[in-house]
């Protein structure tokens, strides 16, 4: 198994015919994601690289049966999408889409809160089950099937990780990018969780970074349910307070949010923390070897 | 965005909360005009975009219409270093001068975003005047703290809790305070709306004395009015010009200039150059979708700070490869050499993900000097490395 995308993914993605849409619908395609549905209004009936185009949501999943959708629409029409993508009750959403306004996610959030529909997002590289289905713009080369779940809130540091966790042999079972912003859909615990119950994934990489309490209530979890070895670096050790690091949510204010305070409450989590980006898959290597989990885990 | 003291408060009358009367001045005819049109006692405040004012001589009272003239001309276009402003301080451009109010007792009321519980937290606390973090670790039990449901917004019932803890005399003048900074909020898209001191006069009447208001950057593009606001020069230059070509760029005080793709990946490098002993000069993500174009710019904003001894070019291809983005390197750096004599810094470059390899070939072939690292810890040491001796 693996966790919220695989062979059975039907996916839709809103924003087909846009260039980010279009260009990342073809990427899927050769990763082999089964694409079923494109959806822009105004634009159904059409095709885009053979895949139906619908004007709604609803029709498209009345139409070929989506489970799932991707959603590359600029960040003044995405909060429409999400709750687009919510109503016509799909298992998940995944929202790459950077720079929508706060109070719209706030409000989303709100309105999610006794839905079935799980959101991964916004402004995240998406979610990849590596060997049956990418939903995202990671690259998927760098990807290979196996054990480690990883869980990031970043894009291109999950792609480092990745990579280096496939030059030592260690296949990812899934791999989410939870996203920037302050207020989004799955949190650490949520996929923490689902990593927790899954049969194939016997370790976990989790990369945080400054901002937010989120890596906190993570520890606290990990501390009390986590029944795999998990390695985890925050980013951000040096970043100034009350400078917004790149990411909407990566801000360090009030002396709350910071990566010491983040590390120290992982550590005492049991959790495995490095202090610098290089040495995540070295220390997943040594850590996997030194719970003799090592040879279950190389691919 | 933040925006000045003076504009905060107009936004808050738009909203129907009370302010003392006040001009902004940018000049002498304004301070005359200003101090005509107001009744002395006046406040003179420096309008720049930093807390700390007052301790740094930008808040004085004057008591009569010429020493007003007097203090303001002072003021004007001096260099005010807070706590907040770095060495460097900031050049007053423009002055509110307000009336004076009689005061009886100062409260601080806010309204900020709080993600991690998707609502809007009001702060309040008798204490005001002071800083709420002052506050907080001073006092902690004074602090009043409660959930807005932004679904729900600020009820009365809610705000004349908040009142009878305050022991506010006027409680339907701060109901009303009360929902006017939420509307303000939720219309504007503010990420907060703080007034510090709420003043109550010996008459009773609530008064805003002094106002903070931040809105969503995201959410700008809703607001043109709001992002009329926005004064330049409160910006860093070079943040400002980041900005222009889409990277994110804050600057830092070290010799290790950085570009990296990702701000994930960019936090990482600091994290990793100060690992090694090093310092970074500034943090700067030029976006997953690196083009040659934005390296270019990228490169331009490095090198016009003067404490850069070394580049460390940190990029991670994912659907950009790097063969192309060490292209774009070699042009930039090439086109960069015959416009401007582009000091010979050295440039350290790691690449890794796509095309990593033949990226590496062309940087090494290119006769410039470019030292390319397959490992990031290696490319750290080296800047590391190169900034010291430079520094030497």
């Amino acid at each position: 198994m693996s966790i919220l995308v695989n062979k059975n993914t039907r996916l839709i993605v809103q924003g087909i015919t846009g260039n980010q849409g279009r260009f990342h619908t073809q990427k899927m395609l050769e990763y082999g994601t089964n694409i079923v549905a494109g959806v822009t209004p105004g634009k159904g009936g059409s095709r885009v690289l053979g895949i139906p185009v619908f004007d709604t949501v609803e029709q498209a999943v009345k139409a070929t049966g989506a489970n799932t959708s991707i959603i590359y629409v600029p960040a003044k029409y995405a909060p429409d999408s999400i709750l687009e993508a919510y109503d016509a009750r799909l298992d998940l959403v995944v929202c790459i889409t950077e720079g929508i306004p706060v109070l719209d996610m706030m409000l989303i959030k709100n309105y999610m809160k006794d839905k079935k529909t799980r959101l991964i997002g916004p402004n995240c590289p998406g979610v990849i089950t590596p060997g049956e289905c990418k939903v995202g713009i990671m690259p998927a080369s760098i990807h290979k099937k196996g054990h480690i779940g990883v869980v990031s809130r970043s894009g291109t540091l999950t792609y480092e990780a990745v990579n280096q966790l496939t030059q030592y042999s260690l296949g990812q079972s899934t791999a989410v990018g939870i996203g920037g912003d302050p207020v989004k859909g799955l949190g650490f615990i949520d996929v923490l969780k689902m990593f927790n119950e899954d049969d194939e994934t016997f370790a976990i990489v989790m990369i945080g970074e400054i901002g937010g309490k989120g890596e906190e209530k993570a520890a606290l979890w990990i501390k009390d349910n986590l029944k795999k070895p998990l390695v985890a670096y925050i980013a951000g050790q040096t970043a100034p307070p009350g400078k917004r690091m790149g990411h909407a949510g990566a801000i360090i204010s009030g002396g709350t949010g910071t990566a010491e305070s983040k590390n120290k409450a992982l550590g005492e989590s049991g959790a495995y923390v490095v202090k610098t980006p290089d040495m995540i898959g070295e220390a997943t290597y040594n850590l996997l070897k030194s719970r003799d989990l090592l040879e279950k885990c190389l691919v | 965005m933040k925006i000045h003291e003076y504009q905060a408060k107009a936004l808050l009358e738009e909203y129907g909360i009370p302010v003392n009367r006040g001009i902004m001045a940018e000049n002498s005819d304004d301070i005359s005009h200003a101090v005509k049109s107001l009744k002395p006692p006046f406040v003179i405040k420096a309008q720049i975009h930093s807390g700390g004012r007052g301790k740094a001589g930008g808040v004085k009272i004057a008591n009569t219409t010429c020493e007003a003239v007097q203090i303001s001309g002072d003021m004007l276009g001096k260099t005010l270093v807070t706590k907040q402003t770095g060495p460097k301080g900031r050049i007053v451009k423009k002055l509110l001068i307000a009336e004076c109010v009689d005061i009886k007792k100062e409260y601080y009321v806010s309204m900020t975003l709080d993600s991690e519980n998707s609502c809007i937290a009001l702060v309040a606390s008798g204490a005001g005047g002071v800083e709420i973090e002052e506050t907080a670790a001073e006092n902690p039990d004074s602090i009043i703290r409660r959930n807005i449901d932004i679904n729900i917004g600020v009820r009365d019932y809610f705000l004349r809790n908040i009142a009878s803890m305050l022991g506010v005399d006027d409680v339907a003048g701060f109901i009303r305070i009360g929902r006017g900074m939420f509307e303000l909020f939720m219309e504007k898209d503010c990420s907060m709306v703080e007034i510090n001191p709420l003043v109550e006069t010996p008459e009773r009447a609530l008064i805003a004395i002094d106002a903070k208001v931040t809105f969503d950057d995201n959410a700008l593009f809703r607001h043109p009015d709001i992002a009329g606001l926005c004064d330049i020069n409160e910006l860093d230059p070079k943040e400002a010009e980041a900005g222009k070509h889409s990277l994110n760029y804050i600057a830092l005080n070290g010799s290790v200039g950085c570009m990296v793709n990702g701000a994930g990946l960019a936090m990482a490098t600091m994290d990793i150059i100060n690992a090694y002993g090093g310092k970074p000069a500034n943090f700067l993500d030029v976006g997953g979708n690196t083009t040659g174009d934005s390296v270019a710019e990228a490169f331009k904003i490095l090198l016009s700070n003067e404490k850069v001894r070394v580049i460390f070019v940190n990029i991670f291809g994912g659907i950009v490869k790097c063969d192309i983005i060490a292209e774009g390197i070699i042009n930039a750096i090439k086109s960069l050499k015959s416009d401007c004599s582009m000091i010979d810094i050295p440039i350290v470059v790691r690449l890794a993900g796509n095309n990593s390899e033949k990226g590496n070939e062309l940087l090494n072939k290119s006769g410039l000097n470019i030292i390319s690292k397959t490992l990031m810890a290696d490319a750290a040491k080296t800047c590391v490395l190169l900034s010291q001796e430079s520094l030497k």
